[in-house]
């Protein structure tokens, strides 16, 4: 490891990154000591062999992203906030909060979405009660990185019993400001009890410089709680994206996920989902877009603790030029976890010949009494399918913008919000070159 | 309208039309029977470009544009209109953006100015009383999960819509009970039009209870075997194909 990232730990601790209680402090400085430890992954490391993090590991990065660019503008954040002005938005810019961009109403008792130092300020112990206690540092070098490192970020609390009828939108969103800097945020939601919730995370990439992106975000999902949470990559493809998402459900939750990863020159994702109550559904659903020479990575982990236990897992990619995929999904099912029914999906559409994708299923399940399935495919578009639109009249190209729209879409229409899904289906099509 | 002149295909090694001759005049309707694997199925696939066959010798022109130069999109947009035999599901687009996208594509061909989405649902309303549907089902992807019934009604539906000069019907009735029939034929015949012409392919007389044929054609082994009027759809339903072919039929699967 690079000198650099201890000197800017010290720093950042000394100047008042450690913030808040004490126990938050001393579970950054482990973060960073696991960090530093462990280093980077390399490509013999098995959950890195397709995705060369060299690139990132080279470069000096800096650590203390105290700058941002106050010249972000509300209408420059249009195109990012789904043409619903109304929903309470966190908007972040290269890693701080900026109240101004923001949008706050006035949200029922009990519900709070805040900034990092908002919330430390009114419940101090609220951090440090949930920072890193699902999404440990031993997960993955790039989380331990995190952890000791988030400065912001967004904390959002939904009481008991309450069901929130519109999405929170946190939006990420990074300028050229942020030109060689490391930005790291750290989301977290909590569902409690019953609760219904819906939460869009947003990384848009404003400018054309590369950044690092190194972010992380805990959902809890409490009994019986509903949560929809919809992840939109789209950063400037000179960045690297890396992010961690962990998921606990407690019984008779309902957890329901898409992510789209459509920006980065190197994006990768891993989500974990752990049903730690009986009774849990999980519906995972994904779609990643490469061209040019993009790398994305989506790897999944689905931990099956408890019987009765449902898990839905469609993830889809579309390639071209020669952009590379990687997708691994695991699915563990412990032996007490009876009754589990699991059933996981990848498809890949190639839309060029330089375009590769490494697919992998793994599952452990050491339990008898259960259902699992799992198919991947990598192909090209359906010659059937072209004929059927030509003898219509469309013409070839058109015809494959069409198709591989169609393909995208069969995954964007599984989104249970409306206004989420019609928008993510908008930029899905606009980037496919599909007109409404 | 549609001139076939000495027309041969085949698929790889095999050869399966076989020097096929055929005049079809606007407003008629022609009916292309015989057993299976006798090439019909073919014939109707080669006329709409369908990249699997190799055309080797022969003409086909429409309205005197050689027919086998143009891409399977530019047959369209000249009014060629295959309904399929086995109609493509396509999960992820509604039937309303596909039937736009394809009459748009037709209307640009031609030079015309396209429909924005509303003016084209009022046209899609009117089309939809031909096949008897409600709007509704236009928010269903195309053909996805439909039964075959739903399948061939839809086909009939894009042919209401993109009005073809030539339409082609590949066994258009295979699989369907009576009623779903009875409301396929009634749209081709609601579609029938002085200047338009039809080529029925149907390996069964039934179909032509409801669609009138002007003339009929028997398609055995790539050949045009016998040619006559709608009286030899009931001579064939009466004798079988054995009289014609030399060989005895098989059951149909």
């Amino acid at each position: 490891m690079n000198a650099a990232y201890l000197e800017a730990f010290e720093r950042f601790t000394g100047n008042g990154g450690g913030q808040g209680p004490a126990g938050l402090l001393a579970r950054r400085r482990e973060a960073f000591d696991r960090f530093a430890r462990a280093g980077f992954p390399t490509a013999k490391d098995e959950e890195w062999r397709f995705t060369p993090v060299a690139p990132i590991a080279r470069a000096t990065w800096r650590l203390d992203a105290g700058r941002t660019d106050p010249r972000v503008t509300s209408p420059q954040l249009q195109p990012y906030r789904f043409g619903a002005a109304d929903w309470a938005t966190l908007v972040f810019v290269d890693g701080r909060f900026v109240p101004a961009l923001s949008h706050r109403p006035e949200l029922p008792p009990g519900v709070s979405v805040e900034p990092f130092a908002e919330a430390l300020a009114r419940e101090p112990d609220l951090i440090d009660r949930v920072y890193a206690r699902t999404a440990t540092p031993d997960i993955t070098p790039f989380a331990a990185l995190n952890t000791a490192f988030a400065a912001d970020g967004a904390i959002i609390r939904i009481a008991a019993g309450i069901e929130l009828p519109e999405p929170i939108h946190v939006l990420y969103v990074t300028t050229d400001a942020a030109a060689g800097a490391a930005v790291q945020v750290r989301t977290l939601l909590l569902v409690e009890r019953a609760a219904r919730a819906q939460l869009v995370e947003s990384y848009a990439g404003l400018g054309s410089a590369a950044s690092f992106h190194n972010v992380v975000t805990e959902v809890i999902v409490g009994e019986g709680a509903w949560v929809e949470h919809t992840r939109i990559q789209r950063e400037n493809e000179a960045t690297f994206h890396i992010g961690l998402t962990q998921v606990e459900q407690e019984r008779d939750s309902h957890y329901r996920s898409f992510t789209l990863a459509a920006g980065g020159a190197i994006a990768r994702h891993d989500l974990r989902a752990r049903l730690s109550g009986e009774n849990v559904e999980t519906l995972l659903y994904g779609l990643y877009l490469g061209r040019g020479e993009q790398l994305v990575d989506n790897h999944t982990t689905i931990f099956h603790d408890q019987p009765n236990c449902r898990s839905w897992e469609v993830y889809k990619g579309i390639l071209d030029d020669q952009s590379h995929a990687v997708f691994n999904g695991k699915v563990f099912v412990q032996p007490i976890a009876q009754k589990t029914d699991a059933k996981q999906t990848n498809r890949n559409l190639l839309l060029s010949g330089g375009a590769r994708v490494d697919t992998k299923p793994q599952l452990e399940i050491f339990a008898d009494d259960v259902k699992c399935t799992h198919g991947a495919t990598v192909g090209r578009i359906d010659e059937s399918a072209f004929f059927y639109l030509q003898s219509r009249g469309i013409p070839r190209a058109e015809a494959q913008r069409v198709l591989t729209y169609a393909f995208a879409a069969e995954v964007v229409n599984e989104v249970a919000s409306a206004p989420v899904r019609e928008a993510l289906d908008h930029l899905v099509a606009a980037r496919l070159g599909i007109e409404g | 309208m549609l001139q076939i002149k000495g027309l041969r295909a085949s698929v790889g090694e095999n050869e399966i039309l076989r020097g096929i001759d055929l005049a079809v005049k606007p407003g008629e309707i022609h009916a292309i029977m015989g057993p299976n694997g006798s090439g019909k199925s073919t014939l109707a696939q080669v006329l709409a470009g369908h990249p699997a066959y190799t055309v080797t010798a022969g003409s086909v022109r429409l309205e005197g544009e050689d027919l086998l130069e143009l891409e399977p999109e530019e047959r369209a947009q000249a009014g060629v209109f295959l309904a399929f035999q086995y109609p493509v599901e396509i999960a992820g687009v509604t039937n309303a953006y596909f039937l736009r996208a394809a009459y748009n594509a037709l209307r640009k061909a031609r030079g015309q100015e396209e429909l924005d989405p509303i003016d084209f649902l009022d046209l899609l309303e009117e089309k939809l009383k031909v096949v008897g549907w409600e709007s509704e089902i236009m928010q269903r992807a195309v053909n996805s999960g439909f039964s075959g019934g739903e399948k061939k009604r839809n086909e009939i539906l894009q042919m209401a819509v993109l009005e073809p000069k030539l339409a082609i019907l590949d066994e258009t009735d295979s699989g369907l009970d009576i009623d779903a029939l009875r409301i396929v034929a009634d749209g081709v015949n609601a579609l029938r039009r002085p200047d338009r012409a039809t080529i029925l392919v149907t390996h069964y007389q039934r179909l032509l209870n409801f669609i009138v044929p002007d003339f009929v054609h028997v398609l055995v082994e790539g050949q045009i075997v016998k040619s006559g009027g709608k009286e030899l759809a009931l001579e064939l339903e009466a004798r079988g194909y054995e009289w014609l072919t030399g060989v005895p039929e098989a059951a149909p699967a």
